[in-house]
């Protein structure tokens, strides 16, 4: 019981450090990035055949899967920087599927849909499988804590500030003489990086990855953990993945609330509660639970007349 | 040169095939304005009703057709009432991503009515067609005809009908179209329906060439959105000429790649004409 929850919590962090990335980049930055899980899996992969075939060691993996990442996603960042946010929505799907195709075909390199599995963690067989379980935990919310602490900092750095007012009103922004796409590319670049640092910590935590663990799916229960948490708020991106996931855990135990169900349809009926679920939450709380709270700002009484 | 040749024909029968359901989310790019990526769940929808017609109830491919249409069609007004509609105001971006969800939804619905097993339509197998060297399958002759058939009735109904001519008046000028009278929700519904039949019919299409799951329009939605970016987001002659662009493009990369990397192709054709030339061959500025 204990190292169910354990895992639960792993799963929690995991989403959350995804979340804050894709707060970064969205809730801050206005962009969308419907990829998120493309950038997750390059991240994924990365560090586990930096382990596996290299030989480096795992915080060496993560580092070149954050670096890689961060690499990959500046490139689609100048090439899309410029486009609309639907196009860009257009793009960031494709980009994942595009990444999934890759990683099921190129099968010398990442053993197709087989996937790899046997990937080293942090004193995995050293130690018993809860004690591993325990400190994994540990260093996934040491990980939350620390991306917490340097977003806040950005978040209230002239850069954030800088950011939201892009997100706001570009063209004002530029007038105000911010280099506006610099700005888009710097910061879907660093989101893409915290995504493949996520990535990596999924495939040293799991020991395995394949193709089949990196669906469009993954991205909507992002999604839904920062629209539900408060698109814009840090804190908001973690309570949403807290929750995404005590939401899709409890969806579990569907099977025993309707009974004569086969195993598929307990599967479709939970990614269709999730769904629903996004549909609802932009519909009835489409700020989340935490809101952005942007700090006050002393506005000039207006005269009267 | 012979293999060139047959690439070719595969490329303009699954291209024309494609400019369907591609047509079906540029017409409601065109009104709605946004990427309503539920077009890939209709088409499965469409797919399955198809399906239904025509392994369950014994009716011939064109009846399964129509029969998809008109079920994506009426899936498609449902869903973006229901769904989609109270959205509107929060911006393209929330419809967008709302849209997501929304595929999945009805992804699973099919998935927990029909299961994830692969099934086949009913149909009678005939020999391949040869002529000097190439060959062509009636079922994919039959195929393009009624793709085409789709795509002359859109046509004759936007160019003719006045209920067409307001929705292309919507598609140019919201506000003027408004101030003329038109009535936008109407329209929306109507963009839908159209739409989403659209590409309902695509997915039967793609269903009697193959075989047909609850991802059959999934697979398809690189190749639908390369199909309307690249002749132009919201362009209806647009999707038609991109559509043919990706499908013979695809049955090329095939002299060069695994057939696995055909969906690749789709999104390599997206990011050339976006650093190219965004607004597409055909349509309207991307930013």
């Amino acid at each position: 019981m204990l190292d169910y929850l354990v895992s639960l919590l792993t799963y929690a962090a995991l989403y959350g450090i995804m979340a804050l990335a894709l707060n970064l980049v969205w809730g801050m930055g206005g962009m969308i990035n419907l990829g998120l899980v493309g950038f997750y899996a390059i991240g994924a992969y990365v560090s586990a055949l930096a382990t596996i075939k290299l030989g480096v060691p795992i915080a060496l993996g993560a580092g070149a899967a954050l670096v890689l990442s961060a690499a990959l996603g500046s490139v689609v960042a100048l090439a899309t920087v410029r486009l609309r946010s639907d196009y860009l929505a257009i793009v960031t799907l494709g980009f994942a599927e595009v990444v999934r195709i890759v990683a099921s075909n190129e099968i010398w390199l990442t053993n197709g849909t087989d996937g790899i599995s046997n990937i080293p963690g942090p004193l995995r067989g050293a130690v018993t499988p809860e004690t591993f379980n325990l400190i994994y935990l540990t260093l996934m919310v040491a990980v939350v804590a620390a991306a917490i602490f340097l977003l806040q900092r950005l978040a209230r750095a002239p850069f954030g500030r800088a950011l939201r007012a892009i997100r706001d009103d570009d063209q004002v922004a530029a007038v105000a003489g911010k280099p506006v796409l610099a700005f888009k590319a710097q910061v879907f670049a660093v989101s893409a990086g915290i995504l493949g640092l996520a990535g990596s910590l999924y495939a040293h935590y799991s020991s395995y990855v394949a193709p089949d663990s990196f669906q469009p799916l993954l991205t909507i229960y992002i999604v839904l953990a920062l629209v539900a948490g408060g698109r814009g708020n840090n804190y908001g991106a973690i309570l949403g993945a807290v929750l995404v996931v005590a939401f899709t855990e409890s969806t579990r135990f569907l099977a025993e609330v309707v009974p004569g169900l086969q195993a598929v349809q307990v599967a479709a009926l939970r990614q269709l509660v999730v769904s629903v679920g996004l549909l609802l939450i932009l519909r009835y709380r489409p700020g989340g639970i935490l809101p952005e709270r942007i700090l006050p700002v002393a506005i000039p009484a207006r005269r009267s007349e | 040169m012979q293999e060139i040749a047959q690439l070719l024909i595969n490329g303009v029968v699954s291209g024309t095939i494609l400019a369907v359901p591609a047509i079906g989310f540029t017409a409601i790019y065109a009104v709605l304005r946004f990427p309503n990526f539920a077009v890939a769940s209709h088409a499965t929808v469409g797919a399955f009703a198809g399906y239904v017609a025509n392994a369950s109830l014994g009716l011939p491919a064109p009846a399964a057709v129509l029969a998809g249409f008109a079920v994506a069609g009426v899936v498609g007004v449902a869903s973006d009432q229901l769904a989609l509609r109270p959205l509107r105001p929060s911006g393209a971006l929330t419809s967008a991503i709302a849209s997501v969800a929304l595929m999945i939804a009805l992804e699973n619905v099919l998935r927990f009515a029909f299961g994830n097993d692969l099934r086949g339509f009913d149909l009678p197998i005939l020999r391949d067609w040869r002529f000097a060297g190439l060959r062509v399958g009636p079922q994919q002759l039959e195929n393009l005809a009624m793709a085409v058939a789709a795509m002359t009735a859109l046509f004759l109904f936007l160019a003719f009908t006045r209920t067409g001519k307001a929705m292309r008046a919507v598609a140019d000028n919201p506000a003027l179209a408004d101030i003329k009278g038109i009535d936008p929700e109407r329209m929306a519904r109507l963009a839908s329906f159209i739409g989403m039949g659209l590409a309902g019919v695509g997915g039967v299409l793609l269903g009697l060439d193959t075989s047909i799951d609850p991802l059959t329009g999934f697979r398809a939605i690189l190749a639908i959105f390369a199909a309307a970016v690249v002749g132009g987001l919201g362009s209806i002659p647009g999707a038609v000429v991109g559509a043919l662009t990706v499908g013979i493009a695809e049955e090329l990369s095939l002299l060069a790649f695994q057939p696995a990397y055909r969906t690749a192709v789709g999104f390599l054709a997206i990011l050339i004409v976006l650093m190219i030339r965004p607004r597409g061959l055909l349509g309207e500025r991307a930013y």
